[in-house]
Order: structure tokens, then sequence, then C-alpha cells
């Protein structure tokens, strides 16, 4: 109790402020919480994996296929190649399409069409994965692919043009808000130079963007080489061994993961969160860089403004 | 934008041309890179409707409302999916959306700047953790969590209410274990959008509002929240979007079964969760079409929901230029 000083006025807060200082109190305090919360489940997430994972790698892990069915060790080969494949595959058509669009709209396309383009790129990154799936199976693994005429059966080329339609709206993105940095009296220098629009996109514009169009790339790939949705009815049905062809269906991590941690196995369930941890710390690790990476470009973008 | 062109030099005609050329060729390259984006959004709708025909001929709208998934008889129904699907995703949001609105909240007015970047990276790299790993860890970590500790707990206290009815037996795969798993998955995305929101409120109106003698708690709830209310609406509809179209970690966590029971510590199923499980086991052609259907379904809600959200965002804007 505080003592009432010469005046008598009590400095302790009292009646109705006492009462809005507790309600603050307890506004900070589950706010707080509440961050709290989020943390102990990505910590306890990330030790689970950790602990359970880490046993199960070995050398054979990453050099061997699968195990015969029942028997123990075994390992994650095939699909290691897969994922790269598909991811391969996919950036192969996201990247050039995703930059091309992002130039098109910041640098090209007057305010309205852009803003429809942005749109459209907004409607196809809000459609889910497994409806993506589901389309590219219909398109070209049900049936022939209308006009080229391949495809009708499951391959790497239709897991990766699923991956590439998720990765597609996310490098688009990336690469507007990067090209929007882009300073503009760059341009108008080289214009005064004598230089052409296209000269100009491509010598000064694409340059100055290019670590920030690269980290954009990278968050987008980590995102595609964890997807498992699109890669269901596409590919997902293949042997156990390594396969380089992209015209055949092949394993991949994710779908392992899913797989396995289906089974009744117990020995297959260490297998998924071995293989787990080898996916989880590949994105971690992969998408903490690039964010760290483009925090950077922006800086350096925003100072040369 | 166009810079001013400079007088032409006769000797570098053919220069001219080039860039005529490369200008053009630039200019049609990327213009039909952005139209691709649209092309895409089209054929996925012609693709998803044209497959999804079939089913669409055999069972018409009644498909929504008719509840049977029976592969012998061939005769598919949807209506307990997409109850599984609206109750777990709006569990989700119920329970995401408050937790992350306060995550914002302590990240742009609580945190110090240090601690702020440390806790704001750590929460954006649960969203960057890949569905499956969630689900793997639902299954084998939260799930048993759930069955020991968390259902029988809710049905001691809350069973009386039915929702909450718990049976003699401890169930692994419950619509309660799917509904923490898409909080999980709702947090990052809607907490960090919250963020942004609030970190836009202009500094003076909150310093106006500490200076009047507000708390911390009056500053946010008369000035910081109402200020970008729609923004916190339109982030907690796109958090729902996502836990709409989850399907690899609910398929994991949810126990794939209906009909639906009407306590949510039973086993359910979801519209992607069904499509996500019956991946390897479609046969007939009438199931692989009923499946594209629930696709579609799914599709259209989503595409519902994110319209919805922007529909929001904009209300919200109109009111806010037009007010002050």
């Amino acid at each position: 109790m505080a003592t009432p000083d010469p005046l008598g006025i009590s400095l302790q807060a009292q009646g109705r402020t006492r009462r809005r200082l507790l309600v603050n109190r307890v506004f900070e305090g589950s706010v707080i919480l509440a961050a709290a919360f989020a943390l102990a489940v990505l910590a306890i997430m990330v030790w689970s994996v950790g602990s359970r994972g880490s046993s199960a790698l070995n050398w054979d892990f990453f050099t061997k296929g699968p195990a015969v069915f029942g028997q123990a060790g075994g390992g994650i080969a095939p699909a290691l190649v897969g994922t790269l494949l598909l991811v391969a595959i996919a950036t192969l058509f996201a990247l050039p399409t995703g930059v091309l669009a992002a130039l098109y709209v910041s640098e090209f396309a007057p305010k309205r069409i852009g803003d429809q383009v942005r749109l459209w790129l907004d409607v196809l990154n809000g459609f889910p994965s497994i409806v993506i799936g589901i389309f590219v199976f219909a398109l070209m693994v049900k049936v022939k692919l209308p006009v080229i005429g391949i495809g009708r059966h499951q391959s790497a080329w239709a897991g990766g043009f699923a991956l590439a339609i998720i990765m597609l709206p996310l490098v688009a993105r990336s690469t507007m808000e990067v090209l929007k940095l882009v300073p503009n009296d760059l341009r108008e220098a080289s214009y005064a130079l004598g230089v052409s629009k296209w000269q100009t996109v491509l010598r000064v514009v694409l340059p100055t963007s290019f670590g920030g169009i690269l980290t954009g790339t990278t968050l987008a790939i980590s995102r595609a080489a964890g997807e498992t949705a699109p890669l269901l009815f596409t590919c997902a049905i293949a042997g156990n061994l390594v396969d380089w062809n992209p015209s055949h269906s092949m394993l991949s991590i994710p779908l392992t993961i899913f797989e396995y941690s289906e089974s009744p196995d117990s020995n297959l369930h260490a297998q998924a969160w071995a293989a787990a941890f080898v996916l989880i710390v590949v994105v971690l690790v992969t998408s903490l860089t690039a964010r760290l990476l483009l925090e950077r470009s922006r800086r350096k973008l925003g100072a040369a403004r | 934008m166009e810079g001013a062109s400079i007088p032409a030099n006769p000797l570098r005609r053919t220069r001219k041309r080039h860039d005529r050329i490369g200008d053009g060729a630039l200019y049609g390259l990327t213009g039909l890179a952005a139209f691709l984006g649209l092309l895409i959004v089209a054929a996925i709708v012609w693709r998803v409707a044209g497959g999804a025909w079939p089913a669409m001929k055999e069972f018409d709208v009644r498909f929504l409302w008719h509840n049977a998934w029976n592969v012998n008889l061939d005769e598919f129904g949807a209506r307990d999916l997409i109850v599984g699907t609206v109750v777990t995703s709006f569990g989700a949001a119920l329970i995401g959306g408050p937790l992350s609105i306060a995550i914002g909240l302590f990240l742009s007015e609580l945190a110090p700047p240090s601690v702020r970047l440390v806790v704001g990276t750590l929460i954006e790299m649960l969203a960057a953790v890949p569905s499956v790993v969630i689900g793997l860890w639902g299954i084998f970590v939260l799930a048993p969590f759930d069955a020991q500790h968390l259902q029988p707990f809710l049905g001691r206290t809350l069973g009386w209410i039915p929702i909450f009815a718990h049976g003699q037996d401890k169930v692994e795969s419950t619509m309660f274990t799917a509904i923490i798993v898409l909080t999980i998955m709702v947090i990052p995305i809607t907490s960090s959008i919250c963020r942004e929101l609030f970190i836009s409120v202009p500094t003076e109106l909150e310093e106006g509002a500490i200076a009047l003698g507000a708390t911390r708690w009056e500053m946010v709830r008369t000035v910081v929240v109402p200020s970008v209310r729609g923004g916190v609406v339109a982030a907690v509809i796109l958090g729902l979007g996502r836990a709409l179209g989850e399907a690899i970690a609910v398929t994991q966590v949810i126990g794939n079964f209906i009909p639906l029971k009407l306590s949510l510590l039973e086993p359910a199923d979801t519209l992607a969760s069904r499509v996500a499980n019956q991946y390897q086991g479609a046969t007939t052609n009438l199931q692989i079409a009923s499946l594209i259907y629930l696709a579609f379904i799914l599709m259209s809600i989503t595409f519902m929901t994110n319209f919805l959200a922007q529909r929001v965002v904009k209300r919200f804007e109109l009111q806010r230029t037009g007010g002050s």
C-alpha cells in the first residue's frame, strides 16, 4: 500500500483507472500468450521431426531405393531424383513465364490491363493445390493433351506442369514487387542515352532486379518442392528405381512421406520421419536464406532510389 | 514513360529498325506470358467442369445434398463432404482468427523491434513447413495426444453439448484433430497479413490516443483495429480459403469417414481430403467424374471465398476514404 502523500492524493490507481489498467494487462498477457503458442507449435513440430527423423538418416538413405516390402533399411534416392526433376521442370515453365508476365505488367501494360492480369494471377494463386492436380489430370493424364497430343499417362511432365501452375503466380507477384523498386531514374537515364525500350528492359531493368527475382523464385521453388496434392493424380504411381526420364511417372519426397505415413509398417514410419527431416531442412534453410537476401536487395534498391 | 527520342542518325538506320523489331517482340512476348495466366485460369475451369460432366449428367445438382460414396453401386453424393469442409474450415478460422489477430497485435504494437524480427520470421517459417509434414506430425504426435488427453477432457467438461459428445473409445483421427491442424496452417497466413495491416495504421493516430490517456488496449480497440477492420476481416477470410482447400494434412488426420456424426470428436471427411484419399483407388469412370465433381465444388467455394475477401476490402476502403 502506498502511503498517501501530504496532499492526501494516492498515486495508486484506484476504481475505474485500476480496472482499465487491469484490462490492459489482460490484453497484453493474452497477446503474448498467442505469440508464444505459435512459437511453441513450431518448436514442437521441428523438434519432433528432428528427433524422430535424424535417427533413420544414414548414407544408404540417400543412395538406395525403397527396401523390399517388410524389410528394414532402404532409402529415398529415387524420390530425391524425382523431386529434383519435377522442380526443375516446374521452374523451366514458371520462371520465364512469370518474369515475362511481371515485365508486361510493370513495363508495358496500361494500368487497367495490368490490374486485370494481377487479379487473374491472384485467382490462380487462390485455387487449392488439389484442384490444380485434378486439372492437370483431366487435361493430360486421363486423356491426351489437346493439340500437342502427348500424355494419357502419369509422368514427370504432368507433375512438373502442375507444380509450375503453383509457382507461376508466386514468381510473377514477387517479380512485380521487385520491378516496382527499380528506380525510374535508371530507366530515364537509359532512354536519355538513346537506348530503346527493349534494350532498357533487358539490360537495365532486369539486371537491376536480378537478385530479387532470384530470391522470389527460390521461395516459389521451396514451396513447390513440398507440395503433395498436385502430384497425387499426375505423378504418383511409379517404380522403385532411380529414373531420369521425364515421360515416366516417378517417386517424389512429399508423396513418399504421404504414402509411408498412411502405411501400417513402423519401419516405413521411421523412413517417413527421415524424409520429412530432409524436406523440412531443405525448405526452411532455402526459404530463410531467400528471405534474408530479399530483405537485403530490397534495402539496396530502396537506398538507390 | 517514353523517353524523349533523339534525332535519328542517318548512318544508323538499321539500328532503328532493329529497335522496332525488338520492342515489338518483347512487347508481344511479355503480353503473351501475361495472357497465359488468364488462359490457365480459363483452362482450369473448363477442364475441371468438363471432367466432372459425366457425374453432373448422372447426379445433377442433387449431388450436393445427396449423401453416399458407394463405389460398387456407382452411387455418389457430396453432402457430408461439403458439411465436413465447412465445419473444419470455419472451426479453424474461428480459433485461428482471434489468435492471428493477437499475434499481429503483438508483432506490431507490443514487441520490441529485435523480438519483432525474430518472432515474425519464425512464424513465417511455420507457413513454409510443407503440409505433408504437418500432416505427418498430426498423425503421430498430435492425434495420439488428442485422443489421450484433449478429447476425453472435452468430453468430460463439454460432453453435454452434442458436438462434444465423447464415446467410450479413444479415437485418434477426428474432425477435432483436423480443425487443430488447419488452425496451425491458418495462423501464419492470417497473422502476417494482420501484422502488415496494424503496422500501416499511422503512428500519429496511435500516439494521439496514448496522449489522450488511453491504455494500450484502449488504443488498439478504438484506433488500431477499427481503422483496418476490413483488412482484418479479409485476412481471416483468406485464411479460411486456405483451410477450405487443404487436402493432404486433413486427409492424414481426419479418418476419411462418412456419414458424418454429430460430434466433432468422431471421424469425418472433407471435399479436398476425399479427392486426395482416392487417388489410387478410382476405378470406374463415374467414380473419377464424381471425384472431379468434388474438385469442381471445392473450386467454386474457394473462388467465392476469395472474391468475398476482395469485396470486403473494397467496401471498407470506400468507407474509409468516403468518411474522412
